[in-house]
């Protein structure tokens, strides 16, 4: 009888929990973000793209005294992308090879594990990398390297459904992590490698089922098409492989796009090729394109757009800020797509003009040539994928910057369905001095440089910033590190063992703070002591 | 025996190829592997040698996916190997260059194929595209060497002062690169250039697994704490620490912000060989030794 009692009254404890402390992640939840800190609940940790953190227990005072307190190993080789997501104290992330797994955030013992059966032929570009989830209800969204977008049991790890984008036969992969509004999944795709043809698509997250699709390059009859010679927009690229943000105030999503193909050749697709290189702005109901900004026009050194296109409020400004792969730092007004300026943050020698509405336009002899052509910033950009972040606390914009020029070379090459497609080759350039990086601090209002912190060579690190005062940070050389944000100076290391491919993120747990990062074959977590 | 670990199967949206159309019915991975393992394994010679338009699709792919490291023309970069030498150094035969190009050489920065950061991996149609470039681009007879390989060594381990600082086969000293490999690897050009302006082009030492650029022969002088001073060669670095070794060989590991001084050169401690420290003619017996030593 008494065991009875005990038992009932556990059961009734635990569906407490359930009900408080493992509430459904809603769409509501997801535009109040800000309000649970302690979770991390999408990519950029809000719709706003800021990756800043609320949490300030580990501060300038006390991050000399982090600790890691667990690592989860994928045992998988290759780069590991992932940002992880954390909910009331589950943190899901994904790993090479299209993994995903979920842990107990405090222990990082896995809870359950998953991995795609990839076929043999898939064709990523750049490594079998995924940069994370999306959560919605009990089920957490990844896109994978065949193409598909598939949904997961949030408790089980079970496959819920899984819809073909596209045939990844044709060169496309999927590698961002998924952004959801309102009931919808949004994905793009990845293959500039290969002339697709890029597009945005939105999934009902209940079914799979697709309700729109946006391609990022203008089929005939519509406007932007005549921006494509002859056929080339068929093959012309655009992909759209980094997370977007959202703003629910105009219902409007904004998203990236990347480089024309074939990347380093412009003959044979003349025009402004639209809409590569592409900031867009989105209904997310519809797909329905509101108005779009190009950095980089007829684009012949692989600067794709695709950074997080970050929002910031200025008084009544609406703004959005985005450190180019192309070098320049743009502020761009997100209620038209007008650009308020644009001024390099990384050394350029791609454009040395403007046009009338201030965009940087390219140089006549910028352009790749068969003996080659060295031009800056090189293929690589003056930064890439990784994830700046804004702290709307010191008012500052935290980029990853690398300093390095290109030869870029060209060489006619027929197109054929999922083969490389460049149309070209670029190396280092033969400078005597080694290639550099840097973490760069620009007041977003201005462009100006406020600090920098000296890489000694360029880091595929993103950036968090957080409430505590302090930005995190990887590098090449394996540390992953807490700089004071106010000023750049360097409060903690640590030496992860592999170079950080990753953006880090924070949560909290109990009441302590976590900051976690993926390096090597690892993610960890860090706290006080 | 080859394997078909790293390579992409054939497209399966394009017309079959007979020596690759087994697999295309297959549904099993490990039955299409096994398949696919034996009909490479069967794969003595590159099936499209001599194809000029199989060599035109390669130099495509070469660049894509090659030329990063080894240069445009396949004439070596800063680390990867000049490869329009016959003679490789990881074999030279058709199926050595499939097993090099899929599998990548452990323990260098030549990783398996579709495992680098710059380009895409390539189907098995493609590697054998870039071998029948390879081939296209290869110098007919290896130029020999026109010095005195006898004379070269005798400089080397004698008055040119060489072997102080460099290992040929396990003897030498270990400040500068191990050369024995060298005369494999890299081109007559190179070599001039790293005795002639050994600063120009610093040679590189440990590339680590996930990073992008190697660690290169700086010059490195500390003054620790307690006022020793060292002078040596930056073996790696990171922002915070520092792993040297100093002119007398020995091993040291720093903590920056514990030393009094800390200063690096691009001035390699190489000498720059001029015309009066080692004539035309010396040069060309130093370098006869070390492709004798690297042919071996």
């Amino acid at each position: 009888m008494k065991t009875g009692m005990q038992l009932a009254m556990a059961l009734l404890s635990l569906g407490g929990l359930a009900s408080n402390a493992r509430a459904q992640v809603t769409p509501q939840r997801l535009l109040d973000s800000g309000k649970e800190p302690q979770n991390w609940l999408m990519y950029s940790g809000d719709y706003a793209g800021h990756r800043f953190s609320a949490l300030d227990q580990i501060n300038a005072s006390n991050a000399a005294m982090l600790v890691p307190k667990w690592a989860y190993q994928t045992m998988a080789g290759g780069k590991f992308e992932t940002t992880p997501l954390v909910v009331d104290g589950i943190l899901y992330a994904t790993g090479q090879d299209d993994r995903a797994f979920a842990l107990d955030a405090r222990s990082g013992r896995p809870i359950w594990q998953y991995q795609r059966a990839l076929a043999a032929d898939i064709r990523p570009c750049c490594g079998r990398v995924n940069r994370g989830m999306a959560i919605l209800g009990d089920k957490v969204f990844l896109g994978t390297l065949d193409a598909h977008i598939i949904a997961l049991d949030a408790k089980t790890g079970s496959v819920v459904w899984d819809a073909t984008a596209v045939d990844y036969r044709n060169g496309y992969s999927i590698t961002l992590a998924p952004l959801v509004i309102k009931n919808l999944v949004l994905i793009g795709v990845s293959g500039g490698e290969y002339g697709i043809r890029g597009f945005i698509d939105a999934y009902d997250a209940a079914t799979g089922a697709r309700k729109w699709r946006f391609y990022t390059i203008p089929g005939p009859g519509e406007a932007g098409h005549e921006t494509w010679e002859g056929d080339s927009w068929k093959i012309g690229g655009a992909p759209a492989w980094i997370t977007g943000t959202y703003d629910p105030a105009t219902n409007t999503t904004f998203w990236t796009t990347g480089n024309p193909s074939p990347s380093n050749r412009g003959e044979g697709r003349a025009g402004d090729n639209l809409y590569s290189n592409s900031l867009l702005a989105l209904d997310p109901d519809t797909g329905k394109l509101k108005w779009y900004f190009q950095f980089s026009k007829h684009d012949e050194h692989d600067y794709d757009a695709t950074q997080v296109p970050v929002m910031i409020d200025q008084g009544d400004q609406h703004l959005i800020v985005q450190a180019n792969r192309n070098g320049f730092f743009y502020l761009i007004d997100r209620t038209n797509g007008k650009i308020v300026f644009a001024s390099p943050f990384a050394k350029v020698t791609w454009s040395d003009s403007k046009d009338a509405s201030g965009a940087p336009v390219a140089r006549k002899d910028a352009s790749p040539t068969p003996e080659g052509n060295r031009v800056c910033p090189g293929a690589a950009g003056a930064t890439n994928w990784m994830s700046p972040t804004y702290d709307p606390q010191t008012r500052l914009f935290y980029v990853t910057a690398r300093e390095q020029c290109d030869v870029f070379s060209t060489a006619p090459q027929p197109y054929e369905a999922g083969h490389a497609f460049y149309g070209s080759a670029y190396f280092p350039n033969d400078d005597a001095e080694p290639f550099t990086g840097a973490l760069r601090a620009i007041d977003p209002h201005t462009g100006k440089l406020k600090w920098e912190w000296k890489h000694l060579s360029p880091t595929w690190s993103g950036v968090l910033s957080t409430a505590g005062g302090l930005v995190f940070t990887g590098d090449a050389e394996g540390n992953f590190m807490a700089l004071e944000a106010a000023s750049g100076k360097a409060l903690w290391h640590f030496q992860c063992g592999a170079s950080v491919y990753s953006s880090p993120m924070s949560f909290a747990i109990d009441g302590k703070q976590y900051v976690a990062v993926a390096a090597g074959s690892a993610l960890f977590a860090f706290s006080l002591p | 025996m080859l394997s078909a670990k790293n390579v992409r199967l054939s497209d399966p949206l394009k017309q079959p190829r007979p020596w690759a159309g087994a697999f295309f019915t297959c549904t099993l991975l490990l039955l299409m592997i096994g398949v696919f393992a034996a009909s490479l394994q069967a794969q003595n010679k590159n099936p499209l040698a001599g194809d000029p338009r199989a060599a035109k699709l390669g130099e495509f792919e070469f660049r894509a996916n090659c030329a990063f490291c080894h240069g445009l023309g396949a004439r070596g970069g800063g680390r990867g190997p000049d490869l329009t030498r016959a003679k490789k150094r990881h074999g030279s035969t058709d199926p050595d260059l499939f097993r090099t190009i899929n599998e990548g050489v452990p323990g260098t920065a030549m990783p398996p194929n579709g495992a680098t950061q710059q380009g895409v991996g390539m189907t098995e149609e493609e590697i054998w595209q870039v071998i029948s470039y390879i081939r296209s681009v290869e110098k007919k007879g290896e130029a020999a060497a026109i010095g005195n390989v006898a004379h070269g060594k005798e400089l080397f381990n004698g008055p040119a002062g060489c072997s102080t600082c460099h290992m040929i086969q396990g003897k030498g000293g270990r400040i500068g690169p191990d050369l024995s490999t060298t005369g494999s690897t890299r081109s007559t050009g190179y070599i001039v250039e790293s005795l002639r302006s050994p600063s120009r082009r610093l040679a590189q030492g440990i590339s680590e697994a996930m990073k992008e650029f190697s660690q290169e022969y700086e010059t490195v002088t500390v003054v620790t704490a307690d006022g020793t001073k060292f002078m040596g060669v930056v073996l790696n670095e990171d922002h915070f620490t520092l792993q040297m070794i100093d002119t007398r060989e020995q091993l040291h590991v720093f903590e920056k912000d514990r030393l009094r001084s800390f200063e690096k050169s691009r001035e390699s401690l190489m000498p720059a060989y001029d015309q009066k420290m080692l004539s035309d003619k010396d040069l060309q017996d130093v370098i006869a030794y070390l492709l004798s030593v690297g042919a071996q």
